[in-house]
């Protein structure tokens, strides 16, 4: 607690910076870590976590080029290079997982990223300030309901014959559906349950940016005879552009995403497999379950690279087209 | 404000606008039906007579009061054992999370504090890039973090987005004369963030502090693939068995087969209804409460920073 604030001081902007020869920047390096040491001292325990548990295991990415040795551990395999990423190309089932991962993939960043925009341009029209707050709240709540509890709410309510939607449905005319089971009733009720589940949490921001526009706008449209459908055409969805772009390219970094693993991998059942087994549960089971860790690497390294290709990939769009990115 | 104007603008509604408030109060009303009610039935058929919900009886109130689906549940020790591992693990793990990211997002948010960018670049980076499943395993194998409690606790002490927000609060919402005051009474960097940035920062130590409460106590993953030893699983496990996998309980009863053909499964549903809620009602009961906060981390992290 010797070092205070007071010796900061004599890092003010007024000294030149990049100026001198080795020697002066050791001198700064020295004064560096003596006025600031305590700031390291804080960002310490942050620094070492990310370093062993995000970054060692990126270490371990190797792994996917070697041919995995119980005795030798991670890195003292065989050099194999693409081998395991050629067998995955070639495995029979590739482009089935490839075809699932995608459409699950491209349904939920579709409608997960419409529903919050429409949910906030509804909410933003609501009068009663009330009223407004309890809508909010209410279609958030959702949100905080685990995975596991999710599914089985799904499981009880969509099983046959006695579940509620099940029931309702067949109150409509809609019988005799499984849609537990069914192939083509997975990718909906996935992306529905994480609608149902994510759209009010996700509106938020969009609400937020909502409120921010100048309520002068609204009186000068009202003024020149507009409606209030017109009213959310013109002001209130373009308001809402910038957002829309950084959530689109952060939500495009997660097209192949691994943290829907958990909610695929509970909604698998042995009747939907077919359209249900993804790039990230079949490695769970290759690797975890089936013990060959080099091939699951090699995928899991496969699914990671294509997510970080898209993420960069739209970064880049969104910079060259709206002048609008994450870096 | 926007009230204000919004009123006035009721004014002069014209007929396409009332065309607009009603389609706009019946898609609201619909909308929070289809997100509340699915939670109110099963609050309902937790507590109805299992053969009447199977039916298509029980709509809004419950019928035929019976208790079965609790008293199996509380019956069971794996649920009591879930419960404790689980607020064993969040209540350790959020303080731990704490611990890590409130100095580290002080410390980043120091502008004079030169290295602040690179490391910045250093975090944000594993939200994009990671390791893998395979690594990660072999590596907390090594570390001996395989069936080890300390897995729920250690490797997620640090979550990056929470780090931003945290930074962005100090960065935004404490006044920089504060610190020049501080500086000239010769306080140090330790002192001012322990007797005047924290004081100062209860809203975003509740916001953070609540990002991590939920997710240890949602955390299934890490049990899934990091732990085999029954003992010390978390609620989410457990549920997993008797949600998903239909294993039978204790009783006997809960199984697909356990009771024997349809009937058993209206008793295994009424489980199901019933675990859903002892499951969900501590996120339940505080949520009214908090939720506030929850929505100011959004806020927060919103501000570009």
């Amino acid at each position: 607690m010797a070092v205070t604030l007071d010796e900061t001081s004599t890092k003010v902007p007024s000294t030149p910076v990049g100026a001198g020869g080795s020697g002066r920047r050791r001198r700064t390096l020295t004064r560096h870590l003596r006025t600031k040491w305590q700031l390291w001292v804080m960002v310490a325990p942050a620094v070492v976590v990310t370093l062993v548990f995000a970054y060692l295991p990126m270490y371990g990415i190797q792994l996917a080029f070697r041919k995995f040795d119980f005795t030798q551990g991670l890195t003292g395999g065989e050099w194999v290079g693409f081998q395991y990423f050629q067998q995955f190309f070639d495995s029979p089932l590739f482009w089935t997982l490839m075809k699932n991962t995608i459409s699950i993939s491209l349904w939920t960043l579709v409608v997960g990223f419409v529903a919050p925009i429409v949910l906030a341009l509804i909410v933003n029209q609501i009068v009663g300030r009330r009223s407004k707050r309890f809508m909010q709240t209410s279609t958030y709540l959702p949100h905080f309901i685990s995975i596991v509890v999710i599914v089985g709410m799904l499981q009880v309510f969509l099983a046959p014959t006695s579940g509620l939607i099940t029931r309702s449905l067949a109150f409509f005319g809609v019988d005799d559906i499984n849609l537990l089971g069914a192939t083509s009733a997975f990718v909906p009720v996935y992306v529905i349950s994480e609608v149902w589940q994510h759209c009010g949490w996700n509106s938020i921001i969009y609400l937020a940016a909502l409120s921010s526009v100048d309520t002068q706008l609204y009186e000068a449209a009202r003024v020149d005879g507009a409606n209030r459908l017109q009213l959310i055409r013109h002001i209130d969805l373009p308001a809402l552009v910038p957002t829309m772009i950084v959530l689109l390219i952060l939500n495009m970094g997660g097209v192949l995403n691994a943290w829907n693993f958990e909610k695929i991998f509970l909604m698998q059942n042995p009747l939907n497999l077919s359209v249900s087994e993804v790039i990230s549960t079949y490695a769970y089971k290759i690797g975890i379950l089936g013990g060959q860790f080099s091939y699951a690497t090699a995928i899991g390294l496969f699914n990671t690279v294509i997510n970080f290709v898209f993420l960069v990939g739209t970064n880049q769009a969104a910079k060259r087209f709206a002048n609008t990115s994450l870096w | 404000m926007s009230v204000l104007t919004m009123s006035r603008l009721r004014r002069r509604m014209n007929q396409s606008d009332l065309l607009f408030s009603i389609v706009l109060a019946t898609v609201s009303v619909l909308i929070l039906f289809a997100t509340l009610y699915p939670l109110f039935f099963v609050i309902i058929a937790s507590v109805s007579d299992p053969t009447l919900v199977a039916t298509g009886k029980v709509w809004i109130i419950p019928q035929g009061w019976s208790t079965f689906g609790y008293e199996q549940i509380f019956a069971d020790q794996r649920i009591w054992t879930g419960y404790r591992n689980t607020i064993l693990y969040t209540v350790v793990g959020t303080a731990l999370n704490l611990l890590v990211t409130l100095p580290a997002a002080y410390a980043l948010s120091r502008k004079e504090f030169a290295p602040r960018k690179p490391l910045m670049f250093f975090f944000a980076f594993t939200m994009f890039f990671s390791g893998g499943l395979i690594p990660i395993y072999l590596l907390y194998k090594d570390l001996n973090l395989l069936d080890n409690w300390l897995v729920f606790i250690v490797p997620s002490a640090l979550n990056v987005y929470n780090l931003i927000i945290a930074r962005a609060f100090f960065e935004n919402s404490l006044p920089e004369e504060l610190f020049e005051a501080a500086r000239l009474d010769g306080v140090s960097y330790f002192q001012f963030f322990l007797t005047i940035a924290l004081p100062l920062s209860k809203a975003i130590i509740s916001v953070i502090g609540l990002y991590y409460l939920v997710q240890h106590w949602n955390d299934f993953f890490t049990g899934l693939i990091f732990v085999r030893d029954y003992d010390k699983q978390p609620l989410q496990i457990v549920l997993r068995d008797i949600l998903l996998s239909n294993q039978a309980f204790a009783g006997g009863a809960g199984g697909a087969g356990g009771t024997g053909g349809a009937y058993g499964q209206q008793f295994a549903d009424q489980i199901k209804y019933g675990v859903i809620i002892v499951a969900t009602v501590p996120v339940l009961l505080i949520y009214p409460f908090v939720q506030k906060y929850f929505e100011k981390g959004v806020m927060i992290g919103s501000v570009k920073g």
